[in-house]
């Protein structure tokens, strides 16, 4: 399909971007031409954050709908919409950033300014991805109407309840571009409002990153107990656990604002409750999914304490990428409770642990897992079969990336505990010992970065 | 749905020590007062010298008491303005003793700075329209960088100043 | 509902708390990471 086309040639330019970002930060590599740091920069984050994930996760979550629901010929017509218009918004997007007309990071904050086609591009990829959501809505629908009286497949609802979460959530990125910085880039009103624009961003900005973890949620409980030869622990445990995260994750944007100066440290600290709840969906997936490991493993008559665990399919990379993905989001997952500890945020906000942190749980948790989706979707589609050689290729592919994102984000995680800012070009700032001590790390991170992108494509 | 007993357990101890994180960080912040800085306070960024705090006599280091100090400080892009010294050369590094309680007061006429005294709790977003302020106490010593952590356009890596804290 | 022990054709279904005892210790272990973690960032915060 061809959403998965883009995705991975995002990945390649992406990775490409991330690549030269450390080299030029550890300070030994100065850029050609004149491009800026912050250029490229934004478009690895453009790129791997806006781009790839939402492209992966739509193209993926079509195909599941497909196969459990189905999907008619009129919507097959419909989705190719959403996807060239998703395209178009992103080249608009993508050329206004290559060309320094757009440096404004991912996050793009106000006051700093793009060109107006940047902002037109994002709302395209917006609307673009309103009209899959539409199209998967009107699947279930479709389906419930002909098979009355009857629980919806598991997949098809978590693919719902995920498209909810982010219809509500880019409603908040939509105002914000729509009515507050379209017209301002375009000069029909002087000023924008700055704190309302960051927390409209958030609002949209936290539920993204739950939709990018969900879609990871599906295979965790819906795929891989199919690839291991058992059965989900639980469905109905399965679907709370999606009810939940759609129910608490919306309102938990201020834990990104908690050093902002102008929002009540009262509805801060709400949040932060609110984002502390979250956390409770995710140990239930973490039982679940032990849980049906262990069962699993039992059942082929593995008795002892641990014995279940030796015997997962390790060498099926369709299994191994996705575990070293649920690894990943235990430190991933402990760091996130760090993050969103109310005063205890000011030690890392805006260092690098942040960078760290999400390359932890989105380019390991979800990136590794859609790798193993991938190895078991395109010969799903394509009717081909995963052949051992490519399984092989597979496995050195998952274990170069782990070893590579291990290595630099755990460079990142110390780095920032002392300080170390993100979003920054190399600076040996007023100099000094403990400048020092962050560049040492950020060596670390080049030589493990340019080591888990050789293998990404 | 029922849920296994042993799921109960990992349930009950894991909501469990969300609870203590939450009580911890809840009573350091409600009846000890260390919450992140969140005074709504306004200003003016087009005009942020009528503000008595950021007139350009008043900006930088200030002992308002004994062992009490405020520091005021405009963050533009690219620079931090600490103040001038009695030679009238811009100010570099905030000196301080150690043990003093230290107001930093910061403000923008621009974009969104970040704030941050790198191996401190003070880090803070600075944004145009809203003072920023947190008070801490410069319990150690040593050379501390401050840096502007939140992107502020192509010199932001250029943004920086130093604070000394010494015995 | 479902019940959560997903095979009790196979085996005998009252030997449910014994099942998941490998689980359960592999939980907990994640448990105590994700605390220990977080007492030491706050143990930092409250040292500066």
């Amino acid at each position: 399909m061809a959403f998965m086309y883009v995705t991975f040639t995002s990945l390649l330019v992406g990775g490409l971007m991330g690549l030269l970002q450390t080299f030029v930060r550890s300070g030994k590599y100065t850029l050609p031409f004149g491009i800026d740091y912050y250029t490229i920069l934004t478009v690895h984050g453009v790129i791997l954050g806006l781009v790839m994930t939402t492209f992966f996760i739509i193209g993926f979550q079509f195909s599941l709908m497909g196969k459990t629901v189905g999907l008619t010929d009129k919507q097959r017509k419909a989705a190719w919409w959403s996807f060239w218009i998703m395209l178009a918004g992103t080249i608009m997007a993508s050329v206004m950033v290559l060309t320094g007309q757009a440096s404004v990071l991912y996050t793009f904050y106000a006051p700093l300014r793009a060109h107006p086609v940047f902002y037109f591009g994002l709302a395209l990829v917006i609307i673009g991805s309103w009209i899959a959501v539409f199209i998967n809505f009107r699947q279930l629908y479709l389906w419930r109407k002909a098979n009355k009286g009857q629980k919806s497949p598991l997949l098809a609802y978590m693919v719902t309840i995920n498209m909810i979460m982010w219809v509500i959530a880019s409603l908040g990125v939509a105002v914000s571009v729509l009515v507050l910085f379209i017209p301002w880039s375009l000069g029909y009103t002087a000023t924008i409002n700055v704190l309302l624009s960051r927390t409209l961003f958030w609002y949209f900005g936290h539920p993204l990153v739950y939709f990018w973890l969900l879609p990871a949620y599906m295979a965790w409980y819906a795929i891989i107990p199919k690839i291991i030869g058992g059965k989900i622990l639980s469905d109905s445990l399965a679907r709370l656990a999606f009810i939940l995260l759609l129910l608490f994750s919306i309102p938990v944007g201020f834990h990104h604002q908690l050093t902002e100066p102008g929002i009540d440290a009262t509805w801060k600290f709400i949040q932060v409750v609110l984002t502390f709840m979250v956390v409770i969906p995710t140990l239930m997936t973490a039982f679940s999914i032990f849980a049906t490991f262990e069962a699993t493993g039992r059942k082929k008559g593995y008795t002892t304490l641990f014995g279940w665990f030796r015997k997962l399919p390790w060498k099926d990379v369709r299994f191994l990428a996705p575990f070293i993905g649920m690894v990943a989001f235990i430190p991933g997952g402990a760091g996130g409770i760090i993050n969103a500890s109310h005063q205890m945020n000011a030690l890392i906000h805006n260092t690098i642990w942040v960078t760290g942190h999400f390359h932890l749980t989105a380019a390991m948790t979800s990136v590794l897992t859609f790798f193993g989706i991938t190895y078991w979707l395109v010969p799903h589609l394509t009717g081909r079969r995963l052949t051992p050689r490519l399984n092989k290729l597979g496995i050195i592919q998952s274990l170069t990336w782990t070893v590579g994102m291990l290595i630099m984000s755990t460079a990142m995680h110390i780095q920032g505990l002392l300080g170390g800012p993100r979003r920054s070009n190399f600076s040996e700032y007023a100099g000094g010992a403990q400048v020092d001590t962050w560049i040492s790390y950020q060596m670390a991170q080049e030589s493990a970065d340019r080591f888990s992108s050789l293998p990404s494509s | 749905m029922n849920l296994h007993k042993y799921e109960k357990i990992w349930l009950i101890f894991g909501i469990g020590s969300l609870a203590v994180f939450l009580a911890v960080i809840g009573f350091a912040a409600f009846w000890k007062g260390t919450h992140p800085q969140s005074h709504i306070e306004t200003i003016d960024p087009q005009n942020v010298e009528a503000h008595e705090a950021f007139k350009p006599e008043n900006l930088g280091l200030r002992e308002v008491a004994d062992g009490k100090y405020t520091v005021n400080i405009i963050a533009s892009a690219f620079n931090y303005d600490l103040g001038k010294d009695e030679n009238g050369n811009r100010v570099d590094t905030i000196r301080v003793p150690r043990g003093s309680t230290v107001l930093f007061q910061v403000t923008t006429p621009d974009v969104v700075h970040g704030f941050q005294i790198a191996g401190t709790n003070v880090n803070m977003m600075v944004e145009p329209g809203h003072i920023s302020r947190y008070e801490t106490v410069m319990k150690n010593n040593g050379e501390f960088t401050i840096v502007c952590n939140e992107y502020c356009g192509i010199g932001h890596h250029l943004m920086f100043g130093k604070v000394e804290v010494y015995d | 509902m479902k019940n959560k022990n997903p095979k009790p054709q196979h085996t005998k279904s009252n030997e449910s708390t014994i099942h998941f005892k490998g689980t359960f210790i592999a939980v907990m272990l994640l448990g105590v990471i994700m605390v220990a973690s977080w007492f030491g960032v706050y143990a930092l915060f409250l040292s500066r």
